[in-house]
This record gives C-alpha cells, structure tokens and sequence, in this order.
C-alpha cells in the first residue's frame, strides 16, 4: 500500500512537472516601455531582436557539457559590445582558467595561458566544438539580428512550458546564411524564444535549443537556463547554459576589445 | 703478381682464423646487401602505390590549393582550364574537388575532406564504380583505416554534414558503399569519396575542381600552367615519400655500421696479431731485399683478401637466400597503421648498384682496416726484427 502511494506521488511530481510553467527571474526591477503589439512575423522578429540584442553587456554564465563520460562544467565572464563583438574569459574549471577568446567582427581568437599563444580560430578550427561543448565556434560567428537574415512567417500557436507561444518559420533572405531554415517558438507576451530548431539546407534537423528558465532584466526577457543540442549526434544530452549574472553596460572599455587584452 | 700469390698463400695458411673472418664479413654482405633491397623495394613499392593510387603521371593544382593547410580547402576550386576538360573527356585525366566536412558516424564527431571523384574513371585505383547512384543515400568510399577510425562497415549509412560555397550549412545521410583496401595514407585517412557531380551540386559549385589527376603516360600539356593552375610532377609529388625513405635509409644505415664494426674488428685483429707474432717473418723478408713498402703491400693484402674470400661465401650461400627472400618478401602486415604507404608484404629489389656498391664499400673498407695496423712495419728494422722485436 505506502509503495503504492510513494509510486502516486512520484507519478503525480512527474505530471505536474510536465506542465509547470518555465522558471522565472527578475534581476532587475521592470523598465520596458510598453509596445504596441506586433502585427506580422517580421515585427516579431523585430521584437525578439530588439528584446536580446543591446549595444553592450556583461554576463556570469557556466556551460556544462552532458558527455558519455559523465558531466564536466565551465564558467565564464563575457563582454559584449556592438552586437558583434565579445570577449570571454574562462574562469573555471582551474584547467581552462585563464583561457580567453576574443571575437571582433568575423574574426576569433583564443589565448591559452598555458602556452601563452593567441590563436587565431579560422576554416576547419571554426567546426570544432567549443570546449567539447555541442557549440561550434562558428555558431559564436554567424549574424546574431536575425531580422537582417531571414524572411518569417507564422505557422502556428502552441503552449510551450505553460506560456502561449508563436510558432516562426524563418527562411533565409540570402545564399550566405549559416542556416538555411530556422523554426522559433516565442512567447507572445516577452518575445523570447523558447525552443529553436536550426535546420539544413536538405531540411535536416542540425541544432536544437531549449529554453528551460527565463529571467527579466532591466524590462528584458531573456533566457536564464537552456540547453544546446547537436541533432545529428545520435547520442549526448547536449549541453546545458546558465546565465548565472547579466548587466546592461553600454560603456565597456575600448581597450577590452583588442587582442592585447588577451595576455592580460 | 708475386706478391699477390704470396699475401694469398699467406692467407690461406690462416686456417680456420681466416675462414672465421670471412664468414662474420660474408654474412655482413649478405645482410647489407638483403638491407639495401628490402629498402629500395620499400621505395619502389611506396611510389608504385602512391602513383597508382594518387599521384597518377602529375597533378594539376589550383593555386590556392596546400594539401598541408586544410584551411585552403574553401577557396581551393576553380572551373577546368579548357585543356584539362578535353583530357579528362579524354580519359587523361580525373578531377578531384575537396572540400571540409564534419562526419557523424557511430557516435563519433570525425572533421573530414569529402572528395568528389568521377564513377568511370579507371585512372587511379579508387573503386569509384561503386559511387554509381543506388536511389536512397549518398554513395561513399572510404579506406579501411578510416573505417577503423570511424567505426563504419560496408552497407553502414553515417550523416555528413558540410556548408557549401556560400556557407550554409546542409547535411545528408551517406552509404558506405565500399571500403577500400589501400596503404595511400593520403586516399584513406580522414577521406570520404563521393561522386564529383554530387559533390558540385550539394556545395553549389558547378563544374570545380581542387586538383586534376594526369594518367601516368600522358604528357603535360601546354598552356595548362596559368596563374590558377599548376603543374606537379611526380618527383614533386612523391618528395615526402621520397624524404621518408631517406630517413629509413639512415635508419637502416646504422644495422650496416654494426655488423660492419662487427666484421672489420675482427680483420683488424688478425692484422695487429699477425704483425706481432710474424715480426720475424718479416725481418728475414726484408733481410732476403724486399723492400718495406713491399711488406706493407703483401700484409695489407693479405687482409683485404679477406673480402674477396667474404664476397666468394656470400656468392655461394647468398645467392641461394637473397633469391628466395626476393620472392617470398618481407611481412609488414601492422605498417598501415602508422600510414606508410606500402602493402602487406615489401619484396626486395636487389640492383646491380646495391650489389656493387656494397662490395665496393666492404672492399674498401676491409683494406682500409688491414693496412691501419701495417703502419708499424715502416718502423721495422730488419736486425731487430730478426731478433723478433718490433718498434
């Protein structure tokens, strides 16, 4: 009889689970000027950008990546300016300390404190994994407004982790986008993406993400906790992100962004 | 001539010494010599497999090709100098276009060059007949230690993903439709074959190509060499295999150094014991008129007939072995592993030139170490050498 209750109650977690809405934060107290709501799948896009994209930032975040061999976490500083430049360093775990990357424009450069060499990230080095994580360094590399990139139409609606949600077909504007198709699902009342899916040119599933917790800062909605997923591997967990800090700062330092600071 | 049949007399009255010491030398011989051979059949072996396999009779590059810098690899494609496309339509030549893929096969993530090669070409030994289309997957060959590496067999499918010449990504499901047994490193290791046309379309580059394979007998044509296109050579071509056999040669060299060590001890030895326990000997020589230089003469010979007496056992046991390891070879079953091109079994090429030149080099050098200790005999003076004593 109490297996039996213990089995109920375990059944009944599992359920509730399922439909528990996505974990949410507030970091900062809400400042977002109230918007008209979007009309089309372009103003939605427009909005998504215009929601996570911000002329500078700074962001605590730790990547772990679920392997065979079990689970290995890393945690990072990032700061980022322009939308299009970044500078990352690794602060754990005590081999990876010390490593940095630098990314201005569509150029990347690691420096491993070890070797003190700054390398530059460039053809077949772009398709290694980061960190042995499911991202590749030419993920980091590829246009982040996704406006610029891609023509969107909406599908269709659905509830996604408890929150109503539209679901976005974008398709590439031009030859030269990574992704020729992606798939969003955003939230209708944040305008954050909850799951993506990139897909090839043949249609194959590439890359998924999973946004499993949110956070609001200074009025923005964005992700707190996801998970990264390389669709072709048959195997692995993907690799989970958490956003541990993030601020707003659109006066980073100049010097930041310069391949000096990475032997700093 | 007397002094010949004298220092040969002399020799053979050695007795069992002296046969002792040309056997040790004949067996360096025969060694030395079965060296030489393994190591120029390596060679030949090596080249043949490369050639037949790869390098055919040259190769034309497009300029920004490296085959050292796969970071080449996106821009390395050009279209068909007009000349090329009339010798591949020809059956002269086979066009080859690279390009970077990641392979995903049995849960490994593998960073590979997908080749695209046409299915009738009969230029080079890739089993490219099995890339005909069969109506589901993409056809692909591989060799058999990138099977290994990928843990693919014959029938299995993998998913290749790669980005075309515009960068976007695509990914597809391939066949393993034959895994191919070769020793050409370059064919097999991180390689995927697919068909050329398959490939030109997949990456959205319409009749390009990385490199141009020539046939073997044919002939660079004119004109061909532009500021897109250049001609490699075979002697371009094969200077690593080339560089790798040199550093074998070296290798192999020091085997040679110690056997001869080995042999030239011992000559060396019966010189000096020869010069002391013959001092009498010699002082009578030398009290009946012959002169020093004649003693120095008769004693060095006497120590460099020892290689002819060596090249004569070689001759007559030799022969016999160095034949049947000719045809039977040597086992290099696990060398593919460490990606040497050569088969299961290398089969020496005994040459004129080894032949000679290792006779050349034991003659001389056995003649070098007999007349070292026959320094001495110009110190001698002919009374004191009566009384067997010696400077």
């Amino acid at each position: 009889m109490l297996k039996k209750i213990i089995l109920g109650i375990c059944a009944l977690s599992v359920v509730l689970g399922a439909v528990t809405p996505i974990a949410e934060e507030s970091i900062a107290s809400p400042a977002a000027v109230a918007k008209p709501a979007p009309q089309t799948a372009t103003e939605i896009l427009q909005r998504i950008d215009d929601n996570r994209l911000s002329d500078g930032k700074i962001a605590v975040m730790s990547m772990t990546i679920h392997g065979r061999r079990g689970d290995r976490t890393i945690s990072a500083k990032s700061w980022q300016r322009n939308i299009q430049d970044s500078f990352t360093e690794y602060l754990a775990p005590a081999r990876e300390k010390g490593t940095k990357m630098l990314k201005l424009g569509d150029q990347l450069w690691t420096y491993a404190p070890d070797t003190d060499r700054t390398i530059l990230i460039s053809g077949h080095l772009l398709r290694q994994s980061v960190m042995g994580s499911d991202l590749s360094y030419e993920d980091m590399m590829e246009d982040p407004v996704l406006a610029n990139n891609y023509n969107a139409a909406i599908s269709g609606e659905e509830i996604l982790n408890g929150r109503p949600a539209w679901v976005l077909e974008l398709t590439a504007k031009k030859d030269d986008i990574a992704y020729a198709k992606r798939q969003l699902w955003v939230d209708r009342e944040r305008f954050i993406a909850l799951k993506e899916n990139l897909y090839a040119k043949s249609g194959a599933l590439l890359k998924t993400l999973d946004v499993n917790a949110v956070m609001q800062v200074d009025g923005r909605w964005l992700a707190k906790s996801m998970i990264y997923k390389d669709a072709l591997k048959k195997d692995g967990d993907g690799t989970s992100v958490v956003i541990e800090s993030l601020e707003f700062n659109d006066n980073l330092p100049e010097t930041l962004f310069s391949k000096a600071s990475l032997r700093k | 001539m007397p002094l010949f049949k004298l220092a040969l007399r002399n020799l053979l009255g050695g007795g069992l010494r002296t046969w002792l010491n040309a056997f040790i030398l004949s067996v360096s011989f025969v060694i030395i010599i079965g060296c030489q051979g393994l190591y120029k059949g390596m060679a030949q072996q090596m080249e043949r497999l490369a050639i037949d396999s790869y390098y055919g009779g040259g190769q034309y590059w497009q300029a920004n090709y490296d085959p050292f810098d796969t970071l080449t690899l996106d821009d390395a494609h050009g279209r068909l100098p007009d000349t090329l496309q009339k010798m591949s339509a020809a059956g002269q030549a086979v066009p080859v276009l690279k390009r970077q893929a990641t392979l995903y096969a049995q849960n490994r993530v593998l960073n590979i060059t997908l080749n695209g090669i046409k299915t009738e070409q009969t230029l080079i030994d890739i089993p490219t007949a099995k890339l005909r289309d069969t109506g589901h997957a993409i056809p692909a060959i591989i060799g058999d230690a990138m099977a290994k590496s990928a843990g693919l067999r014959q029938g299995d499918t993998a998913v290749l993903r790669w980005r075309n010449a515009h960068g976007t990504f695509d990914a597809n499901e391939i066949y393993i439709a034959a895994i191919m047994n070769t020793h050409v490193g370059v064919i097999d290791q991180g390689q995927v074959w697919i068909e050329l046309g398959t490939l030109q379309e997949i990456t959205a580059l319409p009749d390009a190509a990385t490199l141009v394979i020539t046939a073997k007998d044919s002939v660079p044509p004119h004109g061909v060499d532009t500021e897109n296109w250049s001609f490699k050579d075979q002697d371009f071509l094969l200077t690593d295999e080339r560089n790798m056999m040199a550093s074998e040669y070296i290798e192999g060299g020091i085997l040679y150094v110690v056997f001869l060590f080995l042999a030239m001890l011992g000559i060396f030895d019966t010189q000096i014991l020869a010069i002391y326990h013959r001092v009498k000997e010699m002082g009578t020589m030398l009290a009946l008129g012959i002169t020093k230089n004649d003693l120095i003469w008769i004693f060095t010979l006497e120590g460099a007939l020892h290689s002819v007496l060596a090249a004569g056992l070689a001759f007559i046991y030799g022969t016999p072995f160095l034949v049947w390891f000719g045809k039977v070879g040597f086992s290099m079953a696990d060398m593919d592993q460490l990606g040497i091109a050569i088969g299961d079994t290398i089969y020496p090429v005994f040459t004129p030139g080894i032949i000679a030149g290792t006779a050349i080099l034991i003659f001389a050098l056995t003649a070098l170490v007999s007349y070292l200790p026959c320094r001495r005999i110009a110190k001698l003076t002919p009374t004191d050498a009566l009384r067997g004593k010696i400077a």
